[in-house]
């Protein structure tokens, strides 16, 4: 028997490799990407300072600009905010927090979204009627406001300090709640494809249980679109995330995300601080920036009609 | 005589074809269906080989997937004799040899998905093995995706599978459309083994006339989704009664008068959209007269043990 080669070797040889290896644009995404993800997950380890820790931070360094700016101090190459925070070291943590709300909400979306498409697209009928007529509901209303109206029941049931400590979580259900409608359709329209391919049917004659053809058979052919739309989906969460945190619904100013930070920094801006919100901002755009050409790179990629 | 293990009664089965709801509103336009199979019956004997034949569109595989119980016939029923009480087994050898395969299985996991549940890995490996040099593959071949093979590879892989759940009856549609003379002969002849040793019984679709010579033990000639002729094969071949199966026989290359004048064949199908009241065989039969084109012709018996729809041929 002849061994297939390691998964490494099959890895470097794939098409995927060797498209990615013919566009540029998607080579710097995928290792701005690459960075930033190493420096936000790393965060601890190698941001230069402990914004957090109150022990550490001095007010006479507050308001420090960057680096190379008259005044500025080598010890904090971007400056500080009004705390006497490091702004590098915020933008570690901040993107830290940005990106783990935005996969988590993606994953939210796409758990719901696949789990709400097998079963509409499987057994169609009312069922799938009503599913697809709750999305289409819901996509009538956009998803900040969706977004809106979880937090709000959030702050309305909870008391002021449990509501803090659960911030996080709040964030992520009311962002993944919004976006599993894309999935659903998707994952709805090639279950009722799939279910009705041969080798489904073959499955069916060798009397495998139906479930067993839905996860075995079934599922697995429908992920392809879902791993596109969910890059796309992270961009955009990250950005919703960043939008409801710069109005103040989202992370706490004690555990910022990009958003926050911006928002913090914002209101001195007019002051001449304009580091403290720049900064971030940048490191918002330069981030959902890399997350969308990487996706759409990727959606050519797997797309069979664009070969 | 025995009790046949397929018995299909006034099977029929309609497509609704209609356009959009919407569209249908704003052009006035009513609905259609389309007929692809029409009063069929016929009985398959346990061990034998029924063969249908009849050119693309006629319904053939819609028949095949009806008694595999895939899809629900709108009228008629298909019955499957159970053995000491268990309902027979049935497999499919399916038309397109794409479709027909998980993309994302390595083909061994395929091929072992009928065997029983009880079976090990180990013996699941060998008899994969097995079948796959059963039908002219390596036994390596097991590891591969798909999408290394050609047509004709993935057909003898779908076949392999098929022959996995030792199966009472299988259904094969154009098994061996898309293979080369010798490994079609190779496959053919194994279907043939297997049939003598184990009593397997076959129903069995082809375009290939020699093929069906080959197999057939009984034979159906569809057109636009009825039989028109259906009998013992030798006979048929021998004594071909009704003007289409006459027309199709002359189209088999013959081989000792090559050169004989033969119909080139006509290609005016009727739609099965809009057939005409009579005989829907009319617009090409040779022998046509006013009573074909105002009255369907119904399927009777014949002396020699065949049935026949036609009005032009007697006794
Ligand atoms: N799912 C479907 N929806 C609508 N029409 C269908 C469907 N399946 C089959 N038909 C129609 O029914 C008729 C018979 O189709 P079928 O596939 O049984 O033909 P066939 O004899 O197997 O042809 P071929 O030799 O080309 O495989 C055709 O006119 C086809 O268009
Ligand atoms: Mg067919």
């Amino acid at each position: 028997m002849s061994r297939s080669p390691s998964f490494l070797r099959r890895s470097l040889d794939s098409d995927l490799v060797w498209r990615l290896r013919q566009a540029p644009a998607a080579v710097l995404s995928a290792c701005v990407l690459v960075v930033m993800v190493v420096c936000a997950v790393a965060a601890p380890l190698i941001a230069p300072h402990t914004p957090f820790d109150p022990g550490t931070l001095n007010l006479m360094d507050s308001r420090l600009p960057p680096a190379w700016v008259q005044g500025g101090s080598a010890t904090y190459l971007l400056g500080t905010d009004e705390q006497g925070r490091d702004v590098l070291s915020t933008i570690f943590y901040g993107m830290r927090i940005s990106l783990a709300v935005g996969v988590a909400a993606v994953l939210l979306s796409v758990v719901i979204g696949v789990t709400l498409g097998l079963i509409a697209g499987w057994f169609g009928g009312w069922v799938d009627t009503l599913i697809m007529r709750l999305g289409d509901v819901q996509l009538s209303f956009p998803t900040i406001m969706i977004a809106f109206f979880i937090d709000g029941i959030a702050k309305a049931v909870m008391p002021p300090d449990l509501n803090q400590a659960t911030r996080f979580y709040v964030v992520i259900l009311a962002i993944g709640v919004a976006d599993w409608v894309q999935f659903a359709r998707t994952v709805r329209a090639a279950t009722m494809i799939e279910k009705n391919r041969d080798y489904a049917a073959a499955a069916r004659l060798s009397r495998v249980p139906g479930i067993r053809i839905l996860f075995t058979h079934v599922l697995p052919n429908t992920l392809g679109p879902v791993i596109i739309l969910a890059t796309l989906g992270l961009g955009v969460a990250i950005l919703t995330e960043a939008i409801l945190s710069f109005l103040g619904l989202g992370m706490p100013p004690t555990q910022p995300s990009l958003g926050a930070l911006i928002r913090v920094g914002n209101d001195l801006l007019l002051s001449g601080e304009w580091w403290i919100s720049m900064f971030p901002g940048l490191a918002l755009v330069l981030l959902v920036l890399s997350v969308n050409i990487f996706g759409d790179w990727l959606r050519d990629a797997l797309n069979p009609r664009l070969k | 005589m025995a009790v046949p293990l397929v018995t299909v009664r006034d099977l029929g089965r309609s497509f609704d074809v209609s356009d959009p709801l919407v569209q249908r509103l704003i052009t006035r336009a009513p609905r259609r269906s389309v007929r692809a199979v029409d009063g069929v019956s016929f009985e398959v004997q346990t061990g034998t080989t029924f063969a249908i034949v009849g050119e693309s569109g006629c319904g053939k595989s819609t028949v095949t997937r009806l008694v595999a119980g895939l899809d629900t016939p709108s009228e008629g029923e298909v019955v499957l004799a159970a053995r000491l009480g268990v309902r027979p087994r049935l497999q499919m050898v399916f038309q397109d040899p794409v479709g027909s395969l998980n993309p994302r299985w390595r083909v061994g996991r395929s091929i072992a998905e009928p065997m029983p549940a009880a079976m090990d890995a180990a013996a699941r490996r060998a008899r994969v093995a097995q079948l796959l040099e059963t039908v002219g593959l390596a036994t390596t071949d097991a590891v591969k995706f798909p999408h290394e093979f050609s047509g004709g590879q993935r057909q003898r892989i779908a076949i392999a599978r098929a022959l996995a759940a030792e199966a009472d009856l299988l259904l094969l549609d154009e098994p061996t459309s898309a293979l080369d003379v010798s490994v079609q002969a190779q496959v053919l002849n194994l279907l043939k083994d297997l049939q003598d040793s184990f009593g397997l019984t076959y129903l069995f679709i082809s375009h290939n006339l020699a093929v069906v010579r080959f197999m057939a033990d009984r034979l159906a000639i569809m057109y636009l989704g009825r039989i028109v002729e259906e009998g013992p094969a030798e006979t048929l071949f021998d004594a071909p009664a009704h003007p289409y199966t006459r027309k199709l026989l002359e189209t088999v290359p013959d081989v000792d008068n090559p050169r004989r004048e033969r119909d080139a064949p006509a290609f005016d199908v009727p739609s099965p959209l809009n057939l005409p009241p009579g005989c829907s065989f009319c617009p090409r039969c040779p022998l046509v007269t006013d009573l074909c084109r105002r009255e369907r012709p119904v399927l009777r018996d014949r002396a020699n043990g065949t049935r026949v729809a036609c009005h032009a041929v007697t006794g």
